[in-house]
């Protein structure tokens, strides 16, 4: 019987109650009174000087309370990047100032370079349009090679290059790993495009500022998955205002994919409008905007190379890649490309020889940074994809090609060539899983029936592993990260003995109002209703990272654990104290306090009364009232992983693609609600199949963003997917965080992207088209009816 | 501006606009509905799906003054009398059919539209339906399934695909 409340219990989701009846609540329904609108005037060519900004018929027209550029803004501080990487050579990463408002030079389209605050959002409009600038446009630099030869034109004058860094991972490899290629019976390369993405959660950016000149306090409300790195970013770097005089809170946030981790400028500037105004300030993103200006994500240019044994056993891996990160550096945008990278380059597998080379290259383009996976999704595109390659020219099968380089059960904690302990996995038991939930042993008659319609039939498998449980402040530390990313927890108790959780985590999709509550409800006893959960506020939060990287219920959760143990652990003094036991008898179950072997015994509302109302209570050893705080940094990454495996057909008469079938066997340890889990994979999975048959992020050679709306870009929709297959039983825990969870959010776009392309491939391999053995993504009709004519 | 009188939810309901207020920001802003939601600036997206005299309309696709007169019903007049949820709302909410929440209420509004002229669709008939309107956090999976299971139909063999 599947469990109906606590831990393992698919709980019905709490928040869905007010999203479905209209009642949630999004920045943008959010109003002030008294509140102004902004809008900002942005760049219409990639890369310009801007030799004058003529602001003055805008203020003539009517509505119009303040303008700025970004000569109000020269002054204050750059948004910083989060990350210190260091090149090869040991210099430091060029860490260009990431302005406000653009100052002196615009770097790409949608760079804002002013901002009209009018009484009302369409006077605000109006006068943008009457803003006169006159640039003078330069070169546009979009290729990454280009932008890497040409030291002529300069994304960034100071930097001649364009540059950001040329890093190796890990550098002490290197000889070794050439040595091994150089000397390996056989070696497979392969060129790829990790294509270029806009993360497109539903919900627009948007940003409220106010400010009250009586007390000098600051309010933001915005959305961001982390309030409170926000509010450390836009206090302490760029607008120097004490961190206790400013307010984050991300109400209800409509997805966000990694794009709304980071600050962006907008932030700052209804902020310092707001004090000059001293009105509110709100600004709404257009979708326009948010395609120019949200953070994009992969687009890495790499060369992968595999060498192997001829029976197939893996010698090393080798990459060159190029990673994009646009005109500015976002905050993770180093990191990504990095950390969450090259440290996954050694796969499932026990390979002894790895290295990884990234240059980080500056372009006129939007800043590139996280989406969902980040660099996980890259990793692991660039190795499944080199694997099923190389099986190919071995004529192994690719499964038995995975299996046979699997590290196995018995050799965890393994310690991979780039710098990573995996704790626990079991990658044959997904796989076996994913064999079964897909039906493998029908693909044969299944692609014969295709067949008999014309239509090519393929399937593609592979595995995938990724860090998540972002991450241990010691080894980020080590690694370059200039934050800590722990989390932390409050647990509130109240006289009645319902509780409010606070959480670092941020809810935007996720669940965790019901998944959080589950949880803390277990550990008690008491019923789910009577735990709320509370995020997304500075003021009401003791601190928190934020949700990304899969680390909500890992990191997040784990302090939620750790403040409810110390709950507990007072809860029974209170009790034996009123039991008149010692606190070593006391038990807790179901809610109530009983001494172990009689039958006295006392309610879990009793002793919270008592906490509060302490008449009968331990006054002399024990502080009235019953709420803890916990702080937790985790030991160690956890390492989901799983395989996946997908069957296509292809129409040979046009080059298109139909997903017959997607299944995902996933090892997440622990599950706290099933039913959510599923849904995160699925979502992962929808994302991961837009990547690779549908989404591109295209620039022209002028830097204009060709796929820069709904009508441009194509965002998968419900006929373009399937029904998923998804398992999560096989569960290895992780090992060292108290619930055992690994996370789930990113794992569905990190594994699907190479079972598509690798099933696209088989279904033209099988039809009798062995010239085709790879093809970048994505996977439109005409790319791949381009690929099959040879 | 020009007063504009229609029925919203039952109820009738006037204000001043602009020529070029749209019917989704006379929602949001004049009568404080924002379930309605804005997700894009192309009528691609179908999160500001609304009922016009029972069709569904994308509302940013619509001046308030096209909608004088009419019959206007927005996501938070789905509910029950009574304010339980109704049987699509609690469809969605029994098969997970939403995650962050910003496009459900246009997938609520299209999936009774839908199921208004089409009430035992098929599971391509659904996505067909469903491609005017985007979803981002739930691959579909969960939507398409809700939508069946608000058709009356055995979710039993749905669950087994």
């Amino acid at each position: 019987m599947p469990k109906d409340h606590g831990v393992g219990a698919s709980s019905k989701r709490r928040e869905d109650i007010r999203f479905l009846t209209g009642r949630g609540r999004y920045t943008d329904d959010v109003n002030q009174f008294g509140q102004t609108y902004a809008v900002f005037a942005r760049s219409d060519v990639a890369h310009a000087n801007i030799r004058s900004i003529d602001t003055s018929a805008a203020e003539a027209m009517p509505g119009v309370v303040a303008i700025f550029t970004g000569e109000d803004f020269k002054d204050v501080g750059g948004n910083p990047a989060g990350w210190l990487i260091n090149s090869r050579n040991g210099e430091p990463m060029r860490e260009p100032k990431r302005p406000v408002l653009a100052h002196g030079k615009v770097r790409h389209v949608g760079d804002a370079y002013a901002a009209v605050i009018a009484e009302t959002y369409a006077q605000a409009r109006d006068a943008v349009e009457a803003i006169v600038v006159d640039f003078e446009e330069l070169p546009a630099l979009v290729d990454m090679a280009a932008s890497l030869a040409d030291t002529t034109v300069r994304v960034h004058d100071e930097l001649p290059d364009n540059q950001c860094f040329d890093w190796g991972w890990i550098e002490d490899n290197r000889t070794k790993v050439d040595e091994a290629i150089r000397n390996a019976p056989h070696v497979t390369t392969l060129h790829l495009v990790n294509n270029r993405l806009v993360p497109n959660a539903m919900e627009p950016r948007a940003s409220i500022g106010e400010y009250d000149p009586g007390t000098g306090d600051y309010k933001l409300t915005t959305t961001s998955q982390n309030p409170h790195l926000t509010r450390l970013l836009v206090a302490a770097f760029v607008m120097g205002i004490p961190e206790h005089k400013l307010t984050v809170i991300a109400p209800d946030v409509g997805g966000g994919f990694g794009s709304k981790i980071y600050h962006y400028g907008e932030e700052a500037l209804v902020l310092a409008a707001a004090r000059k105004l001293g009105r509110p300030v709100k600004w709404t993103a257009e979708r326009n905007e948010s395609f120019l200006t949200d953070a994009h994500g992969r687009d890495h240019v790499t060369k992968i190379e595999l060498a192997c044994e001829k029976d197939g056993t893996f010698i090393a891996f080798r990459t060159e890649t190029m990673a994009n990160v646009g005109a500015y550096l976002s905050n993770f945008s180093t990191a990504t490309p990095t950390f969450l990278h090259g440290t996954l380059m050694a796969g499932n597998y026990k390979v002894p020889n790895v290295y990884v080379n990234v240059k980080a290259v500056f372009t006129n383009t939007a800043p590139v940074d996280a989406y969902r996976g980040a660099g996980r999704p890259e990793a692991t595109y660039s190795l499944e994809r080199v694997i099923d390659k190389a099986a190919r020219e071995l004529g192994i099968d690719p499964v038995a090609i995975r299996r046979m380089n699997f590290i196995q059960p018995d050799q965890f904690p393994y310690t991979t060539p780039v710098g990573l302990q995996y704790d626990v996995g079991n990658y044959d038991a997904t796989m076996d899983k994913l064999l079964e939930i897909s039906d493998a042993a029908g693909f044969e008659a299944r692609r014969a029936e295709a067949a008999s319609r014309g239509m090519l039939r393929g399937l593609g498998i592979n595995s995938y592993i990724e860090a998540c449980g972002i991450a241990p402040s010691h080894l980020v530390g080590q690694l370059g990260a200039r934050v800590g990313l722990f989390d932390a927890a409050t647990v509130r108790v109240n006289a009645t003995g319902n509780i409010s959780v606070m959480t670092g985590a941020h809810s935007h999709g996720q669940g965790h109002e019901t998944a959080f509550a589950q949880v803390v409800a277990g550990m008690l006893g008491i019923p789910e209703a009577s735990v709320d959960i509370v995020h997304g506020d500075t003021s009401k939060i003791p601190f928190g990272m934020g949700s990304y990287g899969s680390r909500s219920l890992a990191v997040c959760g784990s302090a939620i654990v750790k403040a409810t143990d110390k709950i507990i652990a007072k809860a029974k003094k209170i009790a034996a104290h009123m039991l008149e036991a010692s606190d070593g008898d006391i038990e807790l179950k179901d809610g109530r306090f009983s001494v172990a072997g009689t039958d006295k015994g006392l309610d879990w509302g009793a002793v919270c009364l008592s906490a509060y109302v302490p008449h009968n209570y331990p006054l002399t050893e024990l502080e009235p009232g019953l709420e803890e705080t916990a702080f937790y940094d985790p030991a160690n990454f956890t390492y989901p992983s799983g395989a996946y495996a997908c069957e296509v057909e292809v129409d040979p008469d046009t080059g298109k693609v139909k997903i017959c079938s997607f299944a995902a066997a996933d090892d997440f340890g622990n599950i706290v609600n099933p039913m959510i889990v599923d849904g995160q994979v699925h979502g992962g999975i929808g994302q991961g199949i837009g990547q690779a048959l549908l989404e591109a992020a295209a620039y022209d050679d002028m830097g204009q963003l060709v796929s820069g709306s709904f009508m441009d870009y194509a965002m998968p929709r419900a006929d373009d997917l399937p029904f998923y297959q998804v398992d999560h039983s096989c569960q290895t825990p992780c090992t060292h965080n108290p619930l055992g969870v690994k996370g789930c959010g990113e794992a569905g776009a990190i594994g699907s992207p190479p079972a598509v392309v690798n099933a696209v491939i088989d279904a033209l391999q099988r039809g009798g088209m062995a010239h085709v053995t790879h093809i970048d993504m994505p996977l439109s009709p005409a790319r791949v009816w381009a690929a099959m004519q040879g | 501006m020009t007063k504009v009188t229609m029925t919203v939810n039952g109820k009738t309901v006037s204000g001043e606009v602009e020529g070029r207020t749209l019917l989704v920001s006379f929602l949001r802003e004049t009568l404080h509905l924002t379930g309605t939601h804005v997700g894009c600036d192309t009528s691609q997206c179908g999160a500001c799906v609304v009922h016009v005299n029972g069709k569904a309309v994308k509302s940013c696709a619509l001046f308030a003054q096209e909608a004088a007169d009419a019959d206007v019903r927005t996501i938070e007049g789905m509910a029950n009398a009574d304010g339980s949820l109704s049987v699509i709302q609690q469809a969605f909410q029994d098969h997970h059919g939403l995650q962050c929440g910003f496009c459900t209420p246009g997938m609520v509004m299209s999936t009774a539209a839908l199921l208004a002229e089409n009430p035992k669709p098929t599971e391509t008939e659904v996505r067909h339906y469903l491609e005017g309107n985007l979803c981002r956090c739930t691959g579909y999976h969960n939507i398409v399934k809700a939508v069946l299971a608000a058709s009356g139909q055995d979710m039993d063999q749905i669950a087994a695909e």
